[in-house]
């Protein structure tokens, strides 16, 4: 809860350079949400135990409630609203929640989004069980979990069809 | 409404919030802030009974950006939280009565500076004797926390004559069940943002389902006139009863503070606060009797029911009602004998949570009803079939049930989907891995009825823009169950409007009158027909017009069809937004109110007879589980579930509804298991608490039954929180058809698993 040390913090956030003074206690997700008003990443716990506020930094998908802000320092952070499809439309894993009934609450979905959309640029093509197991970190509490695997599934689809993009 | 085949009500479209939600433009309540605003964080009783002396804030006052205390002596109005019993103040004076309460609220610039000075403040006080085991509370010798007794509220149900029954009957089980808290772990934890108007009036914005409890609460808390007060929701990131009752208080927290410092208020919680303070399902004891001939037919059934309600009422008396009326299950029994009774401890109180009383009973009544096959040799399936309630039986209130029934299809589904009569009793194999089904059937009455009836009203406001598009405003709230998805295909069906033109946006209180809660499955019921009240004076004058375009066009006179925003005659088209216009050109009034009051119920709380609901919802269920005998270990493999719920508006939405609910039913069944210890929580949070992952959600089998409901918008009822209420019987059931072992208490953690195979070995 103490101030401590300012930091310089350099990255790319949705693809724009990011550069200014920062406590250097300051979580990820607050950094986000508190200097860069990116709200779509959202915090349930606080403790890495919900998956609420997943973003994705140099490929990979982290709780951005227990990453430092100073962690993400010359690297690249994708949050939900870096996700974009072809001519600025909603990316085809946002819509494939969407379509396919992934979202209830919606609380617990840019998190999912964000862990699947991790997935997906590993594996492009993932068994229903690699689903599972990538987005065993993520609490959804409304959905009992199975219209959001045919999310992924249909999504996964979509990108193979253009190239992964 | 029409003869016009339905082009909107019964189709699986896209929900309206979906894309906003998933691609992280929705807005909820901790998205949002404004000029000047504060933070609160809550200062809270270290102990489960204390005499409250005061605080001393002094250490508090030196963090940076520290502003003021705010406590019980700032409250303009009346200190009582106005729910049912009226037992609990906004914040104590003297004495607080469980550990966690919210005790005041220190204010501060930054949410850190507010929540790290909370923390330094030092709550003075004596401690008292406290009581946390809800049986031990109802002897004479505990500490009293509510009335002379510790009972919040206690029912009866009398029928027939159960002694006699049990004295000439051929098979008597008996039982004792329990079920421990569940909490409802919504993802978005409680929040509110009160905002100081002009000429003393507040604005609260707020994550909630019951806008008008919170604007109850507020006004009192205030001393202000209701047309002072407006709440506003906002998105609401899952609510499942828990954003029933309590966040009134948030928000009346909230307002409290900024009528302190007329500033604006945010208010939101950590998830370890709302652990420890926000409400839960009660933890239950059932004890119960099942007596019935050879042939199966059940003649009695004689229960005694004790909640654990926790420091104040709240909600329990409406929950155990709930619980008390169905507590023998879905079957026609003549002789019967219901006691139950809320009792008060000193924990957080229980409240609201999906099921609403049910789950807890329906284990017990479902377990039993298992042990009674056992015993007379029946298969439990065929056992239910004999004695389930069919249209024109009487249920345990004496309600004769309606054509709006069916739980014997419902059955048969479930029978069949899981191959019941050649895989059950036969699933278990050598190995140490031992598989097996089981069943449970459940009804859920739809709605507040006879407990609520005076509540059971709902508004909506419809109005038609020139440009053609639709705005449909209401009392009951979206919290992720699809209610503007639905309501919205209502008004689209109703207007022959697109589904696209039809908007709506979260509840404000300032819209629509006071609807009830949003509880209970009753939105789309209440706040549909509602909506249809609103759309039908609309839907005349909109007709009338296409039939007078479709003239003007040379159409002949006579038959209009009207389907999927479009009107036909003879070869003439005229479109939705066509015919509002020509209403917009004649200077027709184009907005209407409407409203909805629930059928009349007869229920008499001095017997327990009479009709207790207006309708019900059925479902059946089949659990086939894996049992790890090694570890005690068991998982839920496959889930079948049939639901009768008069019509799906959206079969989609019914389905994430089934899943959702079946999902936090396996939770409740095997997991999620909180623990008090010395009147203090020991797992407020996400990693000890442990709640059902992608790894754990079983294969699901789920179908809904349509059986119309004539008082309903296009025959729906509501059935949003039966999904939840019949999986752990059948998963208790499941195990006991794997491995033989009967565990009599939620959850099912492995090691009462274990224990229970070694006793019976």
């Amino acid at each position: 809860m103490k101030k401590t040390a300012a930091s310089m913090l350099k990255c790319a956030v949705n693809g724009v350079k990011v550069s200014r003074a920062i406590d250097s206690g300051l979580t990820l997700s607050d950094f986000l949400r508190g200097e860069l008003h990116l709200t779509g990443t959202k915090t349930g716990c606080n403790q890495g135990e919900c998956g609420a506020c997943v973003v994705v930094v140099d490929g990979k998908a982290v709780n951005s409630c227990l990453y430092m802000a100073v962690q993400a320092n010359g690297k690249k952070v994708i949050t939900i609203e870096g996700l974009k499809g072809k001519n600025g439309g909603p990316h085809p894993l946002v819509q494939a929640f969407a379509d396919e009934g992934a979202v209830q609450c919606g609380f617990c979905t840019p998190g999912m989004i964000m862990s699947a959309y991790a997935l997906l640029l590993a594996t492009p093509a993932p068994s229903r069980a690699e689903i599972k197991e990538a987005l065993s970190g993520n609490i959804c509490r409304c959905t009992g979990y199975e219209m959001i695997f045919s999310a992924v599934e249909k999504a996964a689809g979509l990108l193979r069809g253009r190239g992964g993009k | 409404m029409s003869d016009n085949p339905l082009f909107c009500v019964g189709k699986s479209v896209t929900r309206k919030d979906a894309l906003a939600k998933a691609s992280g433009e929705a807005l909820y309540i901790d998205d949002y802030s404004y000029g000047g605003m504060l933070h609160a964080a809550a200062v809270r009783s270290p102990r489960p009974h204390i005499r409250i002396k005061g605080f001393d804030a002094r250490a508090a006052e030196k963090v940076p950006g520290f502003v003021m205390l705010v406590s019980a002596a700032d409250i303009p109005g009346k200190n009582i939280w106005p729910v049912v019993k009226e037992d609990c103040p906004f914040f104590p004076e003297t004495e607080s009565r469980f550990q966690g309460e919210t005790l005041a609220l220190v204010l501060a610039e930054t949410r850190l500076a507010a929540r790290e000075a909370a923390a330094k403040v030092k709550v003075l006080c004596a401690e008292l004797p406290f009581v946390e085991d809800p049986l031990a509370a109802l002897e004479k010798s505990a500490p009293k926390i509510y009335g002379g007794n510790n009972v919040f509220s206690s029912y009866v149900i009398k029928r027939g004559d159960v002694e006699g029954a049990i004295r000439s009957a051929d098979a008597v089980v008996e039982g004792v069940f329990t079920t421990n808290y569940q909490v409802h772990v919504y993802l978005e934890t409680q929040g509110a943002i009160a905002f100081p108007e002009a000429g003393g009036a507040m604005t609260v914005y707020g994550s909630l389902q019951c806008p008008y409890y919170a604007h109850d609460a507020v006004a009192q808390a205030l001393n202000i006139t209701h047309n002072k007060v407006r709440i506003v929701q906002r998105v609401t990131g899952g609510g499942f009863g828990g954003k029933e009752d309590v966040p009134a208080l948030v928000a009346a927290h909230a307002a409290i503070a900024a009528r302190k410092s007329g500033r604006p208020v945010k208010l939101v919680y950590e998830r370890d606060e709302d652990f420890i303070s926000m409400s839960r399902r009660h933890p239950s004891w059932t004890r119960m009797l099942y007596a019935a001939r050879k042939d199966g037919a059940i003649t009695a059934c004689k229960a005694k029911y004790v909640l654990d309600g926790g420091a104040y009422a709240t909600l329990s008396p409406i929950v155990l009602w709930r619980g008390t009326v169905h507590a023998a299950g879905p079957y026609k029994i003549e002789n019967v004998s219901v006691e139950s009774f809320a009792a008060a401890t000193n924990k957080a109180p229980c409240g609201a949570y999906r099921g609403f009383g049910q789950p807890q009973i329906c284990f017990a009544n479902e377990s039993l009803l298992d042990e009674l096959a056992e015993k007379l040799g029946m298969d439990p399936l065929e056992l239910r079939l004999k004695n389930i309630l069919r249209p024109g039986d009487k249920t345990i209130t004496g309600q004769v049930i309606t054509g709006s029934c069916g739980l014997e299809e419902a059955l048969l589904s479930v029978r069949e989907k899981s191959g019941w009569a050649k895989r059950r009793g036969r699933l278990a194999g050598e190995g140490p891995v031992k598989r097996g089904l089981g069943v449970s059937a459940n009804y859920y009455g739809v709605g507040l009825g006879a407990g609520g009836k005076y509540l059971d009203r709902a508004g909506a406001h419809v109005s038609v823009s020139k440009d053609g598009s639709v705005y449909a405003a209401v009392g009951n709230t979206e919290m992720g169950q699809g209610a503007q998805t639905v309501l919205s295909q209502i008004a689209a069906e109703t207007l022959n409007c697109p589904y696209d033109g039809v908007r709506m946006t979260e509840v404000d209180t300032s819209r629509v009158p006071d609807s009830g809660p949003t509880v209970a499955s009753r939105t789309t019921l209440m706040s549909g027909n509602a909506i249809i009240d609103a759309c039908k004076p609309l839907r005349g004058r909109i007709f009338k017009a296409a039939r007078e375009l479709l003239s003007a066009k040379g159409a002949p006179e006579g038959k209009m069809e009207a389907s999927g925003g479009e009107f036909r005659a003879g070869g003439k088209v005229v479109g939705f937004m066509e015919a509002v216009k020509e209403c917009w050109a004649q200077r027709l009034k184009m907005a209407e109110h409407g409203w909805y009051v629930a059928p009349k119920t007869s229920f008499l709380p001095e017997n327990g007879q009479g009709d207790a609901y207006v309708t019900y919802a059925y479902s059946a269920n089949v659990a086939e589980v894996a049992v790890d005998t090694e570890t005690g270990a068991v998982r839920v493999e496959k889930l079948y579930a049939a639901h009768d719920l008069g019509r799906a508006v959206n079969p989609r939405l019914a389905l994430g509804q089934m899943h959702g609910g079946a999902l936090q039913g396996i939770g409740y069944a095997l997991s999620e298991n909180l623990v008090y210890k010395d009147g203090a929580l020991l797992n407020p949070n996400m990693s000890d608490y442990v709640l059902p992952s992608s790894m754990e959600t079983p294969e699901f089998d789920c179908s809904t039954i349509e059986r119309p409901y004539e008082d309903g918008p296009y025959a729906a009822k509501g059935f949003g929180e039966t999904p939840l209420i019949g999986p752990a019987p059948a998963i208790a059931n499941a195990v006991k058809d794997a491995c033989g072992a009967r565990v009599p208490g939620l959850p099912l953690m492995p090691e009462k698993v274990w224990k229970a195979l070694k006793d019976k070995a």
